[in-house]
């Protein structure tokens, strides 16, 4: 099943997919335009996983792939759902898109094994997980400003149960711009693959219900421009809807802060 | 006396308490009690947020080396990271040591509560974002390269005891003139003061907002002095903000402390 965390007239409702739209838990269906999307599961602590594609380590000039899984943790700021608008700094000269295979933790998991790994996966959505290289510093790296910024990291359409997913290190990646495909990958290319992830996060910590492991994008990370339409769609997961906007929007706001 | 929020552990429910600053006993639904005598919870629910290099001894540690790879210049934008809800635990719970790791660096800092949502503020209205003051023991593995995110050494089980309660920013005449110590074993290891920053508590929020927005209940770590004193299993560690208070937790074996047997 596909569910969803929607506000509509004024709630927040849980919804499933419906063949008219979004099905509401209280049994209305609306459209897809009618609501406003929010991440679909409530996240706790959110992992993302750099450099986990060999050909997208290698496009960003690392010249072997990593030993073990670059691993960085991002706040609730930087989330948002469907459809969201997301900012584009207009001194930044490179901002890039990630489409992301996102699993999602079902159970405490502390020293979990490889081999027993699924058994804590609740589900998976789609993430899309904005990067402005021009803030990359050398500490910590990817450095927050890079990787933490407000709405730059989208979830979603949908929740999908990990029983209605039997292949999650099958499924095939797709990044389009504006109507054009600019990004192609498939889940069987990670480096480390999604039970290696999960022991070896585990190992340190330990995981619970909503935490969210993004497992990393392949190649094809172009620069997109205020205006772009920019869907991340992982194979049989969902197609997940962003707007980029541009300072402009934020002005009034910003005069605020400064007079405010 | 100084009204406090806190959290006592078997309670959902937030408790507004006094404690007395000079003798540290706390005034909590009608009685009186030392800290020690209270089960405190972690006061805060917001993502911790902590700040690398924020007292210049420890930049200066690295010395030429910022200007040589993997870093190839100095840091310009405040160097951040989380500690996240795993880490978390009150005043008096063990911090777990695991198996691989002989001692952890203490790590005294304060802790500045957000009390308003807090984006692209300004450096001069900063304060009106903050509600409080907590003291935070930034646990971590010794580690001296920076280059990649420090899951393993900072984001450990237990490794960010956080409390005992957060104090009114209305309580704190100055957060740029607080001494921060800390102890092992009640022995003092390590003063240094809030007024040694590279970045004050108002240009903090200034940078970190540009980009990031602090929500209310989020923690800001102020930094984490030079020289941290190192711990090991069996040690009682400390620290202290003055004016806001102490946080005391033992260190404990893992293994111990979660019944297993290797």
């Amino acid at each position: 099943m596909k569910h969803a965390r929607v506000a509509y007239a004024g709630a927040i409702h849980a919804a499933t997919e419906s063949e008219d739209g979004v099905r509401l838990a209280d049994g209305r269906v609306v459209s897809e335009e009618a609501v406003v999307w929010l991440p679909p599961v409530q996240p706790g602590t959110v992992f993302a996983v750099g450099l986990n594609y060999a050909d997208h380590a290698k496009e960003l000039a690392f010249k072997a792939p990593p030993e073990v899984p670059l691993a960085f943790i991002k706040g609730p700021n930087a989330l948002a759902g469907h459809r969201a608008h997301t900012r584009r700094p207009a001194d930044a000269k490179f901002m890039h898109y990630e489409c992301e295979l996102a699993v999602v933790i079902g159970k405490p998991a502390r020293r979990v094994s490889k081999a027993r790994a699924y058994e804590y996966v609740a589900g998976y959505t789609v993430a899309n997980d904005y990067a402005i290289r021009d803030y990359l510093e050398n500490y910590y790296r990817p450095n927050l400003r890079v990787k933490n910024r407000d709405g730059c990291t989208l979830l979603g359409p949908w929740f999908v149960d990990a029983a209605d997913v039997p292949t999650p290190m099958s499924l095939g990646l797709q990044t389009t711009v504006n109507g054009r495909v600019t990004q192609k990958g498939n889940t069987r290319d990670m480096i480390f693959d999604i039970a290696f992830l999960i022991e070896y996060l585990s190992a340190t910590m330990t995981l619970a219900p909503g935490d969210i492991i993004l497992t990393g994008t392949p190649e094809g990370a172009v620069n997109v421009m205020p205006g772009d339409e920019v869907i991340t769609e992982v194979e049989g997961i969902g197609r997940l809807t962003n707007y980029l906007i541009g300072d402009d929007a934020f002005a009034q706001r910003a005069a605020g802060a400064l007079h405010g | 006396m100084i009204d406090v929020l806190m959290r006592t552990r078997g309670l959902k429910q937030p408790l507004l308490a006094q404690i007395d600053p000079l003798n540290g006993f706390v005034h909590a639904n009608g009685r009186q009690l030392s800290a020690a005598q209270l089960s405190c919870d972690v006061p805060t629910t917001g993502t911790v947020y902590g700040v690398l290099f924020n007292f210049p001894a420890t930049l200066a540690a690295l010395g030429g080396a910022v200007n040589e790879a993997p870093y190839l210049a100095p840091p310009r934008a405040p160097v951040l990271y989380i500690k996240p809800v795993n880490t978390w635990i009150g005043a008096g719970m063990p911090i777990p040591l695991p198996p691989d790791v002989p001692a952890v660096r203490v790590g005294v800092t304060l802790g500045v509560v957000i009390g308003r949502t807090a984006t692209r503020v300004s450096a001069a209205r900063a304060f009106d974002h903050v509600a409080g003051y907590t003291v935070v023991n930034d646990i971590s593995v010794p580690h001296d390269n920076y280059y990649r995110p420090p899951l393993r050494d900072s984001c450990r089980d237990g490794f960010c005891p956080i409390g005992p309660w957060i104090v009114p920013s209305s309580a704190v005449a100055d957060p740029a003139k607080l001494t921060l110590r800390a102890y092992v074993n009640g022995e003092l290891r390590q003063e240094n003061t809030t007024g040694r920053l590279v970045r004050s508590i108002p240009r903090l929020l200034a940078d970190i907002t540009e980009f990031m927005t602090l929500d209310e209940g989020d923690v800001l770590m102020i930094g984490v002095p030079e020289n941290p004193p190192l711990a090991r299993v069996g040690d009682r560690v400390a620290v202290a903000v003055e004016g806001v208070g102490r946080l005391e937790n033992p260190i404990v074996a893992e293994a111990e402390l979660l019944g297993e047997s290797r």
